[in-house]
C-alpha cells in the first residue's frame, strides 16, 4: 500500500525535482548577463521527464569523436537529462549569448509551472487523507 | 536541493555587480584627478566578469576575474596655467569615459535588480514548497 501512495506522488516528484534542476540553469543564465562568452544553457524539459519518469534516463547522445564535431551539449546533465545550449537569437559582440527576455520569461512559466506542481502535490495528499480518514 | 542553489548563484552576481558599481563609482569620482599617490593621473579601471562554477552542479555564478585599467588614451588639456601642465602647457586628465561609465552604471544596476527578482521568486517558491501536505 505504501508503494502505491509513493507512486502516487511519483511522477510529480521527478517533475519538481526537475523544475527546480531548470530552475537554477536559468537563474545561473541571468546572472551571467554580462559574462563575456557565457553560452545560455536549459534542458529539454518534456523529454527529461519523460526519460527520468521512464526510468531509462535521455536518448543517447552521439559520441564527439573529431575536434570538428559540433556538440549541442554541454556535457553536463541535470538528473540524467543533457544540459543543452541555447540557439542564439541577437548574438552579442562579447560572445555572450544569455537573451533576457527569453530568460525572464522562460524563469516566470518554470516558477508558475513548480507552483502548480506543488499545489498538485498537496491535493494529492488532502485526497489520500480523505480516502483514510472516509 | 538546485531552489538553495540559486541563492548561491544570484548572490554571486549581485556581489560581481556591486563592484562593478563600485569601480563605476570610484571613475565618476576621478574623473578630473590628474594626481594620485604616485604623482600619476588616475586611470579609469575597469571589472572582467567571469562563470564561478560550484561543484556538483551545473548552474555557474559570477566573479570578478579581474580589475584592469582601462586601455584608452589619457585626455590631454592645454591649460597652462594648470599647476599640473606639463612644460608645453598640456594637463593629462584621467581617461574616464563619463557616457560609458553611466551606461556602466545603468547596466549594473539593472542586471542587479534582476538578479534580486530571481532570488525572490525562488525564495517564494521555497515557501511553497514548504506548505505542501497542508
Amino acid at each position: 500500500m505504501t508503494s502505491r501512495i509513493d507512486s502516487m506522488f511519483q511522477f510529480h516528484q521527478t517533475a519538481l525535482n526537475l523544475r527546480a534542476a531548470r530552475q537554477e540553469l536559468i537563474a545561473s543564465n541571468i546572472a551571467n548577463a554580462d559574462t563575456p562568452n557565457y553560452k545560455a544553457k536549459d534542458i529539454d524539459f518534456a523529454s527529461a521527464l519523460q526519460g527520468a519518469i521512464s526510468g531509462n534516463g535521455s536518448k543517447l547522445q552521439m559520441a564527439g569523436t573529431s575536434n570538428g564535431h559540433l556538440n549541442s551539449a554541454s556535457g553536463d546533465t541535470v538528473l540524467g537529462a543533457p544540459v543543452q545550449y541555447r540557439n542564439v537569437v541577437q548574438p552579442s559582440a562579447d560572445g555572450n549569448t544569455v537573451d533576457m527576455d527569453v530568460e525572464r520569461a522562460q524563469f516566470a512559466d518554470n516558477a508558475l509551472r513548480y507552483e502548480a506542481s506543488v499545489k498538485f502535490v498537496s491535493e494529492q495528499a488532502k485526497d489520500v487523507l480523505a480516502a483514510l480518514q472516509g | 536541493m538546485s531552489l538553495f542553489n540559486i541563492f548561491n548563484i544570484s548572490g554571486s552576481a549581485m556581489t560581481a555587480q556591486s563592484q562593478r558599481l563600485n569601480v563605476v563609482a570610484s571613475n565618476l569620482a576621478n574623473a578630473e584627478s590628474t594626481t594620485g599617490p604616485d604623482g600619476k593621473p588616475y586611470h579609469a579601471k575597469q571589472v572582467v566578469f567571469s562563470t564561478a562554477s560550484f561543484a556538483g552542479q551545473p548552474g555557474e555564478g559570477v566573479r570578478v576575474a579581474a580589475v584592469v585599467e582601462d586601455s584608452a588614451p589619457m585626455k590631454m588639456v592645454y591649460d597652462p596655467k594648470h599647476p599640473m601642465a606639463d612644460d608645453k602647457g598640456y594637463v593629462t586628465l584621467p581617461n574616464v569615459n563619463p557616457v560609458d561609465e553611466m551606461v556602466n552604471m545603468i547596466s549594473a544596476s539593472r542586471s542587479y535588480q534582476n538578479n534580486v527578482d530571481v532570488m525572490n521568486t525562488s525564495k517564494a517558491l521555497l515557501l511553497k514548497t514548504l506548505t505542501i501536505g497542508q
